[in-house]
């Protein structure tokens, strides 16, 4: 029983967590602006992570942890990269 | 894809309910970086998910592995204080780029006016003798 309850929140929680991934998605394509689909790009890391956290959970492997960790690593350098592009026009001065 | 840990009751719900929890507070803000009306609005909403969404989930996966391995894993501390770092950062960043961006477009650029009146390449009249 628990298992069967543990089985379905762990996949409520990640279509749950699909939708969050389609709304940052939407925003990343539609933004009026540059800085909106930057916005909508570092949601939409944090979000994947999440899912892979949950993978995580459900298979129960330490693999997905170290995946999500990669995960937010390089979303954070993307995100500080194209902040300063969109500063200055170059990323490296 | 139907599969969990076996787990017991206790640990079993409350996974179920931190992991509910994260997730729906995720949700509430991606809907909220989708709806909201401007940009300064909307920069304020995913970091709803970045902050107790993660937190939620993390804690969650942090009571299936200590009880599947029967000790204490807190490894995923980690990236909550990573996010927690970085978080902030970025999203300064991002906030200054965009307060630039709309004083370039708004037309009071700082970065323009030495360039076209200032005394290196403005008309020479402007120039001190």
């Amino acid at each position: 029983m628990n298992v069967m309850l543990l089985a379905w929140s762990i996949t409520t929680a990640q279509v749950i967590l699909g939708l969050a991934i389609g709304c940052a998605f939407w925003r990343l394509v539609k933004g009026p602006r540059a800085q909106d689909r930057v916005l909508g790009f570092d949601t939409l890391y944090v979000n994947v992570m999440l899912v892979v956290l949950t993978l995580g959970v459900q298979t129960g492997r330490m693999l997905y942890y170290e995946a999500a960790l990669i995960i937010a690593l390089l979303g954070f350098a993307a995100t500080v990269a194209f902040a300063k592009f969109l500063m200055r026009g170059e990323v490296i001065e | 894809m139907i599969q969990a840990p076996d787990l017991p009751v206790w640990a079993a719900l409350i996974v179920a309910i931190l992991l509910l929890c994260g997730a729906i507070i995720t949700l509430i803000g991606s809907i909220g970086l989708l709806r909201l009306p401007a940009f300064q609005h909307r920069m304020h909403a995913p970091t709803l998910g970045s902050t107790l969404g993660t937190g939620s989930i993390l804690i969650g996966s942090m009571v299936c592995f200590s009880v599947l391995h029967s000790r204490l894993m807190i490894h995923e501390l980690l990236i909550a204080l990573f996010l927690t770092l970085t978080t902030p950062v970025g999203f300064m960043l991002l906030a200054r780029a965009a307060l630039y961006r709309s004083r370039v477009d708004a037309g009071s650029t700082p970065a323009q006016a030495p360039i076209g009146k200032g005394p290196l390449e403005g008309d020479p009249t402007a120039l001190p003798p």
